[in-house]
């Protein structure tokens, strides 16, 4: 019983360790085999449609309605102290340095790396990727490449639409319903928001955090166990592992870039 | 290859996207870090610097001119050297005197330069000789306090 016990922890552990090697080795492939990618850049735009332009409205809406309640609980907090000419900084500011990319990149993860995972774990059940070796064509070059700088181009551009549409959210709630002055709560904003500290280290995030979640997608795809079941159970880690390892991430790149800030 | 109605929505979308981050560039934020090559810096020393901060607003009569760059201690004279980066197109008469202030009552602490009558003009790495230390409050109600003391003391010294 504690054997048993002991030896499914030592095989799990170095299950564990193998697969991060070979998660590691696979990414590197990737970098190797993207020339076909942007070669064939019609392939890279093919997928840039289903990552990127139908994940759009799901990052639109939550955009517009995080910026909103943003817009309202900030107001509440911030007149308890007469401040309210500051709620402009407070939107943005969140925005754009935390909630754009991180709530864009656990929405990514859920719309287009599930997508991805259930994709190419699919084409591995079927042994589309197989026959594609077969006809001495590199399924990483064809199939993985492109649809990994389709994820990272389209991040950095969701989390930027997704801060614009908080932004405009705030300004709705903030100015339109409240009344915020309308001078005030752009001008302390452009006052606050610095262009290289603050939205160029957001969109480096951004950046970061597509290549995390595509890289965690497309492996769990190409790693899934050619059953149903395992489909079913290589989707649901994508989405559980690249929502972690965004927020892990986020918290080691708000120490690097913030610290010393005020 | 041809085009495709796929190229049209993922062009759509780039514009968008890219539209966003010139929206956050442009309206959101402001290019306020002055470009090394077209500013100045001058140097102001504090006995106290209250809470001021790297990237702080320098005001010249309320009008940001530029950014405080650096703030460091000098252990040799026991003040705070405080950097400034001025914008070139702003050039300041060399008894300019630098003075810490604070907008509002909680707002964020700001150096304020006053403009001096000197003809000749504030060049880089130059020393503002006159500077003001932040007002901190404890100092100020103990002198308002040490004041009022002589206050009494005076008048129970004086002759009925």
């Amino acid at each position: 019983m504690l054997k048993q016990a002991i030896e499914n922890l030592g095989n799990r552990t170095i299950q564990g360790v193998w697969r991060i090697g070979f998660a590691a080795r696979f990414f590197v492939a990737i970098l190797l085999h993207s020339g076909t990618a942007f070669r064939r850049f019609g392939l890279t735009i093919r997928e840039m449609y289903f990552t990127g332009v139908l994940s759009l409205i799901i990052i639109l809406v939550s955009g517009l309605f995080v910026g909103m309640v943003l817009g309202l609980q900030g107001y509440e907090t911030l007149q308890r102290y007469g401040s309210e000419s500051a709620l402009g900084t407070l939107v943005a500011l969140s925005l754009v340095r935390e909630l754009g990319p991180v709530l864009a990149g656990l929405l990514f993860a859920s719309r287009a790396g599930s997508a991805i995972t259930a994709e190419i774990g699919l084409m591995k059940a079927t042994e589309q990727l197989s026959a594609m070796e077969m006809m001495a064509v590199d399924p990483i070059a064809r199939v993985v490449a492109p649809r990994f700088w389709a994820g990272v181009i389209s991040m950095p551009l969701l989390a930027a639409l997704f801060s614009a549409l908080g932004v405009f959210g705030g300004y709705l709630v903030g100015v339109r319903l409240i009344g915020v002055d309308d001078g005030t709560f752009w001008s302390q904003m452009q006052g606050a928001v610095d262009f290289e500290q603050d939205i160029l280290n957001g969109v480096i995030k951004s950046v970061v955090f597509g290549v995390a979640v595509t890289t965690i997608a497309l492996f769990e795809g190409y790693d899934a166990p050619p059953t149903a079941e395992g489909v079913s159970g290589a989707t649901t880690r994508t989405v559980v592992t690249s929502s972690l390892v965004v927020l892990a991430l986020d918290f080691i790149l708000t120490a690097i870039m913030f610290r010393g800030l005020n | 290859m041809n085009r495709t109605v796929l190229d049209l929505w993922v062009g759509l979308f780039v514009i968008a996207g890219v539209g966003a981050l010139l929206f956050l560039a442009l309206k959101v934020g402001s290019m306020s870090t002055v470009n090394s090559a077209d500013s100045y810096e001058v140097v102001a020393d504090f006995q106290n610097i209250g809470g001021l901060k790297p990237r702080a607003p320098v005001k010249s009569a309320g009008v940001v001119v530029g950014r405080v760059a650096d703030i460091r201690f000098d252990n040799e004279k026991y003040e705070a050297v405080v950097t400034l980066r001025l914008d070139k197109r702003y050039a300041f008469p060399k008894d300019t005197s630098a003075s810490i202030m604070t907008s509002g009552l909680l707002g964020e602490q700001y150096v304020g330069l006053d403009a001096g009558g000197d003809s000749v003009m504030l060049k880089d790495k130059d020393r503002i000789m006159i500077t003001q230390d932040a007002v901190v409050l404890e100092n100020l109600i103990g002198q308002f306090l040490y004041g009022k003391a002589q206050e009494g003391k005076a008048q129970e010294g004086m002759p009925k």
